[in-house]
């Protein structure tokens, strides 16, 4: 299922060298067709290889214009249908609509921080250098109480 | 000064203590771990990570996912190590898996702060985990998660611990380089800018490689736009797998492979439908054939006592199979009498939340299916969905165990002093650390073990440090020479394209994507791919061999038009390296040890007198010759 970019929608990340879609496609698909002369279209980003797409929408969640879609992988599913994400910055909004006209929506929480907030050693203890030798031991010093006799030979 | 351009990079070189390879779950727990010790050490140690992407959706969680696969919660680490043990029939490292077991909740627990959303059972909605908040479990060690920014909630917190001048995105590195000195140690790493002219030649005291598994070696069943729409990432190219062996590591289990049985096309997940909703599966005529056919796996001739107890999940597979072959298919999850039986006892609203989180499980980690849902008009309640087999995949964190051999934790009681060689996770070449799908023999640690591995990683890495303050490394291989095989592709483009009128058709060189098709065929016709029901023999293994030899010779080849093309042709070397070895250790076990998975049909039959044991290779990259080798299982958990 590929992604495509709406000609109406995509403004080319106001003329960065560097769009949003380019920043963070895992597979490096996204391309910014500066002069237009890979697509006729100049100044908008396309997907270089669809057939290469894990369609994990992680451009379609970060455009900023909302311009980039997804029509599934032609030679699997037949046409017509439609999932579009509205991320926001505690929930994400899915819109699906069927072939045959359903249309279901619904609505997911995705974090209960806010952007950019994760601490993540924040109240949390220093290392100690001297159980750096001990497997039991991570920084955060938390570990599971496992039952020594499950095993079969003693120490 | 220079003018550095497409096939003339700027060389530029780096000196560090630790280098993180990748940009996945275990990376992500390296990087949160890493920092603390580096600090207690008193040291200034310089370290730096590598992503070939970028942090926030790189690695198999980019889509997010529905549940979190390992947390041991009221469990025993005890149980964990009987579940692997069963569902990887017998053969698994019990000390790296009781490991993780032990270490892997914290990580959970971190993930809630940090702002993952994890289901409460009534009542303790809002109740942190680490708190005594009961989870929605799907299964016995299942958590369940509104988990669509899981990965962007991770790098977020590992790029405020190691800090964004410290993470390099976008940098491809493909070569590993042993030392001058010491060709049994690790002395650098080589890669390039996916967005720059800019090759990068790190030296360093120690490197974590952690870049997942191997995906589209083999001949996927969708061939158009639909070869993307792999299970696992289709960006994981078994770069773990193919540096560590070129640099001498030595590999275990390579001949594993997970084929999971999914939503048909789409691959969405399972394990809600099986373990929450509890669906059962069905054949063509409606049949639930998995009661059926549950005898088929009690022949202890073929299958020993493991189709005695609970069957792993490969001899599932095989009972389904069975059913396809002898003609009884389409097979589906009746999911329409699922939510049906659920529904009984629930209110409209209630039903229509369970309506939102059968969508959800898809949502959440893997939106084709829902694509695939929308496009044929399927509503879960009204209509079943076809479940099918995939083609193979090779990695150690889900649930296969391909990966590398691993030194592990010393205090885990009766495990042989071989299995530990000083550093928790350090391969057999010394300072090269790898976690999550690159250790093998230790599958069903997931995402949240493979950042807990990450993490162990972090600290021992640390430790060799300062036991090896000392130490200089020195690049076995020169800059020069690097940077000209590394760019090798792009000579050969610009130097034989305008032999014809149309290059992707010359005679001097091959795209990455026909070289790509041409092993997923070789792959896949001859190693137990799809196309053979997972099947072959020996004398198919030899063919593939001679193949895959040509192949390789080949693949120097490759041309590259474009850096997005360099990776391509850099991604494809290293799958060629996982399938060799993949084959290597097919053929060197002669028996059947997954039937479901894959099947010698010359030794079909699980055989624990002689094959109860690891398979281990290790790979000389100047003869190119592999060399196989048992080493004996010892079991460490009761019964």
């Amino acid at each position: 299922m590929p992604t495509y970019v709406r000609t109406e929608k995509c403004d080319g990340c106001k003329g960065q060298d560097k769009t949003a879609c380019m920043y963070i496609c895992p597979h490096d698909l996204m391309l910014l067709d500066k002069d237009g002369s890979l697509t006729g279209h100049p100044m908008k980003a396309y997907n270089q290889e669809p057939e290469q797409c894990w369609e994990c929408y992680s451009c379609v969640k970060i455009c900023p214009q909302n311009a980039i879609e997804v029509r599934h992988y032609a030679d699997v599913v037949p046409m017509g249908a439609q999932v579009q994400p509205l991320r926001g910055s505690d929930s994400i909004m899915w819109t699906i609509r069927f072939r045959n006209g359903t249309i279901k929506r619904f609505k997911f929480p995705i974090r209960t921080t806010a952007e950019g907030s994760a601490d993540p050693y924040g109240g949390k203890p220093e290392a100690n250098l001297a159980e750096i030798d001990d497997p039991t031991v991570l920084f955060t010093k938390w570990l599971h109480k496992g039952d020594a006799s499950q095993f079969l030979h003693s120490k | 000064m220079a003018e550095y351009g497409f096939g003339n990079p700027e060389i530029v070189e780096e000196e560090l203590d630790i280098l993180i390879i990748g940009g996945g779950m275990a990376a992500c727990g390296a990087a949160f771990e890493v920092g603390k010790w580096a600090k207690a050490s008193g040291k200034d140690l310089k370290i730096k990570l590598v992503d070939k992407a970028a942090l926030s959706r790189s690695g198999a969680v980019a889509q997010g996912l529905s549940a979190i696969n390992t947390y041991i919660g009221d469990n025993d680490p005890s149980d964990y190590v009987r579940y692997v043990r069963n569902d990887l029939m017998g053969i698994i490292r019990e000390d790296l898996v009781y490991d993780i077991g032990r270490h892997v909740d914290d990580s959970v627990h971190n993930f809630e702060d940090w702002g993952l959303p994890i289901w409460k059972q009534p009542g303790d909605e809002g109740k942190p985990l680490r708190e005594g908040g009961k989870p929605v479990r799907s299964g016995r060690w299942q958590i369940m998660i509104n988990g669509e920014s899981y990965k962007w909630i991770v790098a977020e917190a590992a790029k405020n611990a190691l800090g964004m001048d410290r993470i390099q995105e976008r940098t491809f590195i493909v070569r590993l380089i042993n030392d001058k000195n010491d060709p049994t140690r690790i002395a650098g790493a080589a890669g390039f800018s996916v967005r720059e002219h800019k090759l990068y030649i790190y030296k360093f005291k120690t490197c974590l490689l952690v870049c997942g598994g191997a995906v589209n070696v083999f001949r996927p069943r969708s061939v158009g736009e639909g070869t993307g729409r792999a299970w696992y990432p289709v960006w994981n190219a078994g770069s773990t797998y193919s540096m560590a062996a070129e640099a001498g590591a030595e590999m275990t289990m390579m001949e594993n492979r997970f084929v999971p049985a999914r939503f048909k096309d789409g691959y969405g997940p399972v394990g809600a439908w099986f373990l929450l909703f509890k669906a059962k599966v069905m054949n063509g005529a409606g049949e639930d054939y998995s009661t059926l056919r549950a005898d088929i796996i009690k022949d202890e001739k073929r299958f020993g006592k493991y189709g005695q107890g609970v069957p792993g999940t490969c001899l599932r597979n095989h009972i389904m199979l069975e059913e396809m072959i002898n003609g009884r298919g389409p097979i589906y999850m009746d999911t329409p009498t699922a939510m049906k039986k659920l529904a009984e006892k629930m209110t409209p609203k209630e039903i229509k939340h369970l309506e939102a989180e059968a969508w959800e499980d898809f949502l959440d980690m893997t939106i084709s299916q829902c694509g695939i849902w929308a496009g044929e008009n399927i509503e879960p309640e009204k209509q079943p969905s076809e479940i099918m087999p995939t083609e193979p995949y090779l990695l150690g964190s889900h649930s296969g165990c391909a990966g590398i051999w691993v030194s592990g934790p010393t205090d885990i009681p009766g495990a042989p002093k071989e299995w530990s060689w000083g550093y928790r996770s350090m391969t057999t070449v010394k300072g090269l650390f790898t976690a999550g799908d690159g250790v093998g023999a230790s599958g069903h640690k997931f995402s949240s073990g493979s950042f807990a591995e990450g993490r162990i990683c972090a600290k021992s890495m640390v430790k060799y440090c300062l036991d090896n303050k000392d130490l200089k490394p020195e690049l076995q291989r020169g800059a020069a020479e690097l940077a000209e095989e590394i760019y090798k592709p792009v000579k050969n483009y610009l130097l034989h394209k305008d032999y014809t009128t149309d290059i992707d058709i010359n005679p001097h060189f091959i795209s990455p994507k026909m070289l790509q098709f041409r092993l997923q065929k070789i792959m896949d016709e001859y190693v137990a791919g799809v196309g053979t029901y997972y099947r072959t023999n020996g004398k198919m293994l030899e063919v593939a061999e001679g193949k895959l030899e040509m192949l390789k010779e080949d693949s120097l080849k490759m041309r590259a038009k474009d850096l997005h093309e360099l990776l391509r042709a850099w991604e494809n070397f290293h799958r060629i390296m996982a399938a060799e070895a993949h084959m290597k250790h097919i053929q060197f076990r002669t028996e059947t040890r997954y039937p479901g998975f894959y099947y010698r049909m010359d030794h079909n039959y699980i055989d624990d007198e002689n094959w109860k044991c690891f398979s281990n290779s290790t790979y000389d990259r100047t003869t190119h010759k592999w060399t196989l080798k048992k080493v004996p299982y010892v079991q460490l958990i009761k019964d």
